[in-house]
């Protein structure tokens, strides 16, 4: 295992030998110590590796991740694993705002609660948040899956696309063209999966389904702008 | 035989154009959406011209006399800059707007040039990264198909903040122009109307900006520069803080610039003419120190030599061209060329209702000459080879024209061209640009 030290190591530096020295030297683990809230820790990392980073991390920690198996042993700041592609981001402690936001692939796992718009605009990544969620999570989220262990603020899922999201607690309030729908046997199979993959022990009939409406998939001048 | 007079007395404030629009809404209850830039007359470039050299200037020789057009972007921070054969660069336009044999088009036509093509709403296609010798790669609120493999093919990154036809707003692709490939690549079902948001997805202000570009940076490792596009509107302090956020390029686009799909209203009335932009966002970087350390590239309504070698004098580093490369690639056409021959399209105009000349139905995916199009029979009407070719001979031409104007004014370099070469020929120009009236020596609010 490499131990990098961020209060003796640039973060520049760090991200290079994320890049590059562990795929020619074939390093499958890496812990980051000392992060001290920096900015972009392990962005853009295109690798089988496990990195662990003892400690709260700024903006963007895991941006852009394909393949790597990312663990904040701290709280993250916004937009951790934005944009990730593939690979695992687990967050032990809570998230900031925008989390997993524009994520394609891959599992975020956030066990704390999440801040505003956790998933906004997620397109195929699977988020779950052992807490609550800020208002505006999932707004014009795509495609994937957002499950919130605790309860949801306002305006969950407004202007929701294809992505399906399962809430165990309270819904503040739906945003535009969201709203509740039945579970099915495959929803409870995949909501089992996901909750697995988390290390978290709910039993999927306690969820409720959110998905859209798809009333507005297409311009209609009756919405009067409720989009 | 009696003479019936007819009285056609029209009104200005209800003229047939907003009598048109009130019927029209009255009739539908819809605002309209359309594609291409603002139709009103605003100060232009036009209103500008240039004092060429004669006994207090030096003029060189129009065909001899070498006069460079090599242009530098991004040498800020990025470890490889771009570097141009000309300062005439293709704005972004997306695959979903327009077809993919278009997209090749540009990149062909681009990489012959010397100059750079840019991607759009939409992500990068395959086509259009193998054909682009220099390739800017969008990054836009909505994010369709932005991942870090194309980050790192890229050869400049623009974060997208708004653009000229629509600041303040977020893009649409309406589902007609959906089909599976653009919906595969935008991750939509086909079919449905596509919103591209008006904001990020993953931060706010200009300091989250800053922290964003860092991002970016860390991802492809400092190597490219980074671009940051603003709609003109609050233009001197959104170019200080793209440079304070750590901007390599701004790109300024007026009100003039084109869209694939906006709202009339927006296209119309929301942000300035390209001519105050331009000024304004000199200003910033001359307030900053940061001019020739930042560059500046000006887009929105440019369409000639001349229009480039304006921007240029008045302060850009390059010029981007969108709506122009339509018209050159045969928007509003009458005829297409297919297998060597020219066949009429006014059938189809006539079919969307309007005609050669008038036509802004981009949105709707009909697009007669093959170009604004995602329909399999249409996109057949405009080959990359056709269209490559008259993208190479607009741009060419439009280079000649810039160098021709560059050496009447003396200057071995079209970088050369300063803001004492022109003048205003009205008051309004003259006040926006800050350029002095013809003949006199006066700047409207500034001067006498």
């Amino acid at each position: 295992m490499e131990r990098i030290d961020l209060a003796k190591t640039s973060l520049r530096e760090l991200n290079q030998f994320l890049h590059h020295e562990i795929r020619n030297k074939k390093i499958k683990h890496v812990e980051v110590v000392n992060p001290d809230g920096a900015h972009s820790i392990a962005a853009g990392v295109d690798a089988p590796v496990k990195i662990e980073v003892r400690g709260h991390t700024g903006y963007y920690c895991a941006g852009m991740n394909k393949q790597a198996e990312i663990i904040v042993h701290g709280n993250a700041g916004p937009g951790v694993a934005e944009n990730m592609m593939s690979g695992l981001v687990h967050v032990k402690g809570f998230a900031s705002v925008s989390a997993g936001a524009s994520g394609h692939g891959g599992t975020l796992v956030i066990d704390g609660d999440a801040s505003l718009r956790c998933g906004i605009s997620m397109k195929g990544i699977d988020i779950v948040v052992g807490g609550d969620v800020g208002n505006f999570s999932a707004f014009m989220a795509q495609a994937g899956t957002l499950v919130v262990c605790g309860d949801a603020g306002d305006h969950l899922g407004d202007s929701l696309y294809e992505a399906v999201i399962y809430v165990r607690g309270k819904v503040k309030s739906f945003g535009a063209d969201a709203r509740e729908e039945p579970m099915t046997k495959a929803d409870e199979k995949k909501l089992g999966e996901l909750l697995e993959r988390a290390g978290l022990k709910y039993k999927p009939k306690e969820f409720k389904r959110i998905a859209s409406a798809k009333s507005l998939y297409n311009w209609n001048a009756d919405a009067n702008q409720e989009y | 035989m009696t003479h019936r007079r007819i009285q056609k007395e029209e009104s200005h404030t209800f003229d047939r154009t907003v009598i048109d629009y009130i019927q029209r809404a009255a009739a539908t209850g819809l605002y309209e959406i359309r594609g291409l830039g603002s139709k009103r007359k605003v100060p232009h470039f036009d209103d500008l011209v240039f004092l060429a050299g004669s006994i207090t200037r030096y003029p060189l020789e129009g065909y001899r006399e070498k006069c460079t057009t090599k242009t530098l972007l991004g040498t800020r921070y990025a470890k490889k800059p771009i570097e141009l054969d000309i300062p005439i660069t293709i704005a972004g336009m997306s695959f979903g707007s327009l077809s993919a044999n278009v997209k090749e088009a540009l990149g062909r036509a681009a990489t012959e040039c010397g100059t750079s093509t840019t991607t759009g709403d939409g992500g990068m296609t395959p086509e259009e990264r193998r054909s682009s010798k220099t390739l800017v790669y969008q990054c836009l609120p909505s994010r369709y198909g932005f991942n870090p493999d194309d980050l790192r093919k890229a050869n400049a990154i623009e974060v997208v903040v708004g653009q000229g036809a629509k600041p303040g707003g977020g893009g649409m692709l309406l589902g007609q122009k959906v089909n599976k490939r653009v919906a595969g690549m935008r991750t939509l079902p086909e079919g449905v109307d596509q919103r591209s948001a008006c904001r990020h997805p993953d931060w706010t202000g200009p300091d989250d900006l800053t922290i964003k570009i860092k991002e970016l940076r860390e991802i492809t490792d400092w190597e490219v520069p980074i671009y940051a596009k603003v709609g003109a509107t609050r233009t001197f302090h959104d170019v200080k803080l793209c440079v304070h956020a750590g901007a390599d390029v701004v790109v300024v686009d007026g009100m003039q610039g084109g869209t694939a799909a906006t709202q009339t209203v927006f296209i119309e009335h929301i942000g300035i003419p390209t001519l105050a932009a331009v000024r304004l966002a000199v200003d910033a970087l001359e307030d900053m120190n940061m001019k020739g350390k930042v560059q500046l590239i000006v887009s929105g309504g440019i369409r000639t030599g001349a229009d480039a070698a304006k921007a240029l004098a008045m302060g850009a580093d390059a010029v981007s061209v969108g709506q122009g490369i339509l018209f050159a690639l045969g928007c509003n056409n009458e005829t297409y060329l297919q297998q060597g021959e020219h066949h009429s399209a006014i059938a189809d105009y006539d079919s969307l209702g309007t005609a050669p000349g008038y036509c802004h139905h981009c949105h709707t995916g009909l697009c007669p000459v093959g170009i604004t199009t995602q329909d399999e029979m249409l996109e057949q009407r405009l080959t990359p080879e056709v269209g490559a070719k008259h993208v190479k001979n607009y741009l060419k031409t439009m280079n000649m024209e810039l160098t021709t104007i560059a050496r009447a004014c003396g200057k071995s370099d079209v970088h050369h061209l300063e803001r004492e070469d022109l003048v205003a020929l009205t008051v309004e120009a003259a006040a926006m640009a800050r350029i002095p009236l013809a003949g006199t020596h006066w700047i409207p609010g500034h001067s006498g």
